[in-house]
């Protein structure tokens, strides 16, 4: 939760220091009868803006409410990598109808932007990628939006839901480049835009409840905040199954192996789990969220950093569960991520001045490389002395996030288990050995036998082709491999025609290639049409798969000119961007095309849903 | 075939390894392809047949077999190459080049082979073509170092009699070449030679001696110079034993149809002692090599590979059937065969002058593996000996290492770099381990069932004990050790000898001559270290007390009738 302070929110110090105090103690349901409160205070009063308690509420005040009644009809647009966003937008929609609203809901990419002059409610949920970039399905509408071409949309109200980790620089810059620009095009807001963290699901439901009680408000200006309350009772989640990612499944570890031979300077675990019982199900190319559990190691050391006691009593989330701290640190809160929201809500713990000093906002850019690659004990250590009671401090922290992988086997192929790929990390930074959380936790820390806290993330925009003939190019390397075990297995399973073309790379071919023998059984068998590999350590000079991609241009033209369909998985700052490039190279090459029809090309193909990307 | 044969070679359908040289081309096969694929570091079985007759073998570490299979890994996939070195001469300059190679493409070692080549472990499939070509810039090959020819010519690296061993041993690179694989196929694939192909049809005579699908089984000569039998030289399907009257070479005894491979549990296969059969002039080797050679090729039983051997043809038709077949073909006859004698088959170690006054230095290697230890750096003292010497390297039968033609001038600073490094005439062992002989078995023989290399020293620690107590330390009695029944290390021919059955067990063999002229009998059938040291200990001691003067172990062990002696191959499973 936010901070708030006199820069990023209306109040006085005094209003700002009682609210920050209250805030983080009230239950759901408290918060959610604020906000009806507050919301019904508004009707009354039109003066007075939102204010809604979870969400991290966007600076920019609501639309006053008095408006004459307007139409019924909603536009739901979507922008997603991982199928968060649509997933939300799904849910909301139904929400939306239930209320006897009729919705369009598309992804970005399948809206035609000239329709935009016709809408009258707007509905956006998109997620923030990378260095601010807006996921693959969002890029054209943005673009769009941001060009000359974009309309006038004085009769446009519109909301915002904008997905996001504030351990990112860029924090939801996506969803707030949309919401800007919408206002400066002329649309009024509807409800303010609602940045979500990590940990999205309850602002979510914030937003949704404050977008919904806004139409009733225009609808019917004097209906009031109760009814919104049933609405937010439940959180999105899996429809499926009992499972989501609010209640995981507990799946059993069936098999938990090293994928890299020895003498690898890397290692990538291979694990096998039960699904026996969960009704859990899944596509390929979806994926898996897992809950890991902290280092123990780096919990005691900031304990003991703190001088805390482990079994102290905390809170463990706001619905008021509690327990010890020791459990508190292992299961349900981050401490190897620090964000700027964090660091400005340690402050009031901190004795000393210099952590005061360096969120001084002449010194962001030190701030922003001091938070680079360090963690909670990193903060201890630096700013001390501290007077921080566990119980409280705590409450700053952001809960533990679930690590999403993408899923390496078919349901079909193997009912009841999913299998994932995970690549153990671990580096040296600011003098001291780092753990990837949830990469380590599996890598060192569980065995078969033991259990998992899992659910299924699913993925429309990482899908086989509808139809089994089509051909597939699959270009993953390193762990960016594992969903396409999931797509051959699958179209093993189904008996499936269409030809496939896997492009593989890792650094050296004796330890790193993953899962060498299933693809050597699936090209024996024929599931495997073809199979292209670079190890970039093995050879003088460093190979990748974006080079046997150039290297195989002619071959690889004739295929999407065939009707091809294109998957890219991994790497996503720079493996991603190189094949971009080269496919680029090789439909401008073997097409005859301009640089410009090239990119167009492969806009019309991702338009087609013929290039899908899950790059992280 | 020009020869009318004598007697109808032995029937039954070609096994496969003869469909696969018949479509081979020559030896070519897909090898070109199938060496570029890229998603295995392997081959296909049929290209691996025919690899070996390139000189390589594809094996993998069979102590990560299971563990990679379980990481859906293939096996750690790499190939053995093994270079001709014809009676295990190589130059200074040679011996740098193969311990470059060995460091870049290899796993850090060479072997020295009981049959005096190089041998080069760990060498990645991408690695193979380069690591040829760069063998072949330094003047070696590794054609024919392996499949069904003529292997690597052994000769005795006699440094006693200089003028003898360089004759003996000009012989034994002259059968060599004469015996070498006519192919193009060696060039094309490792050597970028231009290929010709299409012209091929137009020349049945591309292997003039060989034929189109070579021998039906590898075929090994040897050549020994008296007092010394260190090449084994019953053990081969045909040796040479060098007859020297007035210190000068008159000319060989010729033996034919030994050989020590078998299968374990098939009592049709069993090593055999070759047997003299006369004597010929020098210049009348080469022709008796070739005619040889051939009869092996027309008789020789192609359907069943483990029958295969010169040694079961002999021992099927006979000897008298072989001599008339030979005669007929060199159209003329050997001589009477001369007296030899022949005092031993060891190495004998350290400092010796040789009758051109240069020097020679023995150096014991444990197994006849190069490498860094800690604390006894062997590789790199002999690359820093490589660096100034200016004779030669010869790898000795018993896969020990001498240090030749050290002219007197480098002979001080040779002594300073060989006491530097620790380099050792293993004056500190027993004689028993310094007589002790093991293959390379695990982990990368893909034919090995137990240990050999990495244990046999092992073995030894704990019977140097025995020996020790028993007052045998100074007392030479051959040991040998092989992980399978195939006899790299001439197992059958150890005053004791383990061939490995099972992890941790092997049959034990007891009884073989001395000098190398008596096969030995099976003793006990799989067991392991504690029954081999029971069994042993009491043995050794009764010989320490009850030998008679200069009665080596061997001989003992029949005289005090813990084992019959074996008379014959033929004879080596009765009981």
């Amino acid at each position: 939760m936010l901070q708030l302070q006199v820069t990023n929110s209306p109040f006085t110090p005094e209003q700002a220091e009682l609210l920050n105090r209250l805030l983080p103690t009230l239950t759901p349901s408290q918060q959610i009868w604020l906000s009806g409160y507050l919301s019904a205070l508004q009707a009354a009063v039109p003066t007075t803006a939102v204010l809604s308690s979870a969400p991290v509420l966007a600076e920019e005040s609501a639309t006053p409410v008095s408006q004459p009644a307007i139409s019924r009809e909603v536009t739901v647009l979507f922008g997603s990598q991982t199928g968060n966003c649509q997933r939300l937008a799904g849910s909301l929609s139904r929400k939306l109808e239930e209320q006897g609203f009729q919705v369009t809901q598309s992804s970005m990419n399948s809206f035609k932007p000239n329709g935009l002059k016709k809408v009258e409610n707007l509905l956006i949920l998109v997620s923030t990628h990378g260095e601010g970039d807006p996921p693959d399905n969002a890029r054209a509408f943005h673009e769009f939006l941001y060009s000359k071409r974009a309309p006038g949309l004085e009769h446009l109200r519109f909301s915002v839901l904008a997905l996001g980790d504030t351990s990112y620089e860029f924090f939801c810059q996506t969803g707030k480049d949309f919401d800007q620009r919408l206002e400066e095009l002329g649309g009024q807001r509807l409800y303010p835009r609602v940045d979500c963290d990590l940990d999205y699901d309850e602002p979510v439901a914030e937003w949704i409840e404050g977008v919904l009680q806004s139409f009733q408000e225009r609808l019917n200006p004097s209906a009031i905040a109760t009814e919104a309350v049933k609405a937010a009772d439940k959180a999105p989640g899996q429809e499926t199954s009992e499972y989501s990612r609010s209640n995981p499944f507990q799946a059993e570890i069936l098999e938990n192996i090293n994928l890299n031979g020895r003498g690898s300077d890397r290692e990538t675990r291979h694990l096998e789990l039960s699904l026996a019982g969960s009704n859990l199900q899944f596509e390929p190319g979806d994926s898996l969220g897992v809950y890991p559990e902290n280092h123990p190691q780096l919990i005691d050391e900031i304990i003991a950093a703190f001088g805390w006691n482990p079994e102290e009593k905390v809170p463990f989330n706001k619905k008021g569960d509690e327990g010890s701290l020791l459990d508190a640190l292992k299961y349900h809160y981050e401490i190897t991520v620090l964000t700027k929201p964090l660091l400005e809500q340690a402050v009031q713990f901190s004795n000393g001045s210099q952590l005061q000093e360096l969120l001084s906002p002449d010194r962001q850019q030190e701030l922003k490389e001091y938070i680079h690659g360090r963690d909670l004990l990193d903060l201890v250590q630096d700013f001390g002395p501290w007077q921080a009671p566990a119980r409280s401090f705590v409450t700053i922290l952001r809960k533990l996030p679930a690590r999403l992988y993408s899923i390496a086997s078919s349901y079909n192929a193997n009912p009841d288990e999913v299998h994932f790929t995970v690549r153990a990390v671990r580096y040296q930074i600011h003098g001291r050995d780092r753990y990837g959380v949830c990469s380590v936790h599996c890598a060192e820390r569980v065995q078969p036998g033991d259990t998992l806290p899992i659910y299924i993330q699913n993925n429309p925009n990482f899908k086989l082709p509808a139809s089994g003939d089509a051909p597939i190019i699959m270009i993953g390397p390193g762990t960016g491999v594992a969903p396409f075990r999931s797509f051959l297995e699958e179209r093993e399973e189904l008996g499936a025609e269409g030809k496939s073309w896997l492009f593989y790379g890792d650094r050296h071919f004796v330890t790193d290639f993953l899962y060498q023998t299933d693809w050597q059984r699936m090209l024996k068998d024929g599931v495997l049409t073809k199979l292209d590999v670079a190890f970039s350590r093995d050879t003088e000079e460093k190979v990748y798969v974006q080079h046997r991609l150039l290297e195989k241009s002619r071959e690889l033209y004739q295929w999407l000119q065939e009707g091809a369909h294109v998957y890219v998985c991994g790497d996503e700052k720079h493996m991603a961007h190189d094949v971009h490039t080269a496919l680029i190279t090789v439909i401008q090459q073997e097409g005859g095309l301009s640089p410009e029809d090239a990119g167009a090309y492969l806009e019309q193909m991702q338009q087609e849903q013929r290039y899908q990307r899950d790059v992280y | 075939m020009a020869n009318k044969l004598s007697v109808t070679p032995i029937g039954g359908p070609p096994s496969d390894v003869e469909h696969i040289k018949s479509e081979s081309n020559y030896l070519r096969g897909a090898l070109v392809e199938t060496l570029q694929n890229p998603i295995t570091g392997g081959l296909p079985e049929d290209d691996n047949r025919l690899l070996k007759f390139h000189g390589s073998y594809m094996q993998d570490d069979r102590d990560l077999r299971n563990e990679r299979e379980r990481q859906k890994l293939e096996p750690a996939y790499q190939f053995m190459l093994r270079v001709v070195a014809p009676g295990g001469v190589a130059t200074s300059a040679q011996w740098l080049e193969m311990d470059r190679l060995a460091q870049l493409y290899g796993n850090g070692t060479l072997r020295i082979t009981t049959r005096q080549a190089f041998q080069m472990h760990g060498v990645l499939k991408w690695n193979l073509k380069k690591t040829i070509k760069s063998i072949n810039d330094s003047l070696m090959t590794t054609l024919a170092a392996c499949g069904d020819v003529n292997r690597n010519v052994m000769s005795n690296p006699n440094p006693y009699q200089s003028d003898v061993h360089g004759e003996v041993y000009e012989w034994a690179r002259r059968i060599s070449d004469h015996l070498s694989p006519r192919t193009p196929a060696y060039h094309e694939i490792w050597l970028d030679g231009e290929k010709v192909v299409d012209s091929l049809a137009d020349q049945p005579e591309v292997e003039p001696i060989y034929g189109p699908v070579y021998l039906p089984r590898k075929f090994k000569i040897g050549l020994a110079v008296p007092p010394s039998n260190d090449v084994d030289v019953f053990s081969q399907d045909l040796g040479f034993i060098a007859i020297i009257e007035d210190n000068k070479l008159v000319g060989f005894n010729v033996t034919v149809g030994g050989g020590m491979g078998m299968t374990h549990g098939d009592t049709n296969t069993y090593p055999q002692l070759g047997r003299v059969i006369g004597f010929c002039k020098p210049e009348q080797l080469i022709d008796v090599a070739e005619k040889t050679v051939t009869i092996q090729r027309d008789y020789g039983n192609r359907s069943v590979r483990k029958n295969a051997r010169f040694k079961y043809t002999i021992d099927r038709h006979g000897i008298e059937w072989f001599t008339e077949e030979l005669y007929d073909r060199l159209g003329w006859q050997l001589e009477a065969a001369r007296d030899f004698y022949f005092e031993h088959n060891g190495d004998r170690y350290g400092w010796i002058k040789g009758s051109n006054g240069r020097w020679n230095l023995t150096l014991y290697v444990q197994s006849g593996r190069i490498h860094d230890q800690e604390g006894y750096e062997l590789m790199t003292g002999l690359r820093e000996i490589a660096k100034i010497h200016t004779g030669d390297f010869r790898l000795t039968p018993n896969q020990n290492l001498i240090i030749a033609n050290i002219t007197t001038a480098k002979k001080r600073k040779i002594m300073e770099l060989a006491q530097q490094y620790g380099l050792t005439d293993g004056a500190h062992h027993s004689a028993l381990r310094r007589s002790s002989l093991s293959c390379v078995a695990l982990p990368t023989c893909g034919l090995a069932m137990a240990e050999a290399e990495r244990y046999l020293p092992l073995l030894l620690d704990k019977l140097e004990l025995v020996i020790d107590e028993a007052g045998l330390r100074d007392k030479e009695i051959v040991i040998r050790m092989t992980g399978c029944p195939n006899g790299c290390a001439r197992p059958a021919l150890g005053e004791i000898s383990f061939i490995g059955k099972s992890p941790g067990k092997y049959n034990m063999y007891l009884g073989a001559g001395f000098t190398g002229d008596r096969l030995n009998k099976i003793y006990r059938e799989n067991i392991g270290e504690d029954e081999i040291l029971s069994l042993l200990t009491p043995m050794l001691h009764h010989y320490a007390k009850e030998r008679q003067s200069g009665e080596h172990f061997g001989d003992f062990v029949i005289r005090a009738g813990y084992v019959k002696a074996v008379t014959s191959g033929l004879n080596f499973h009765n009981v």
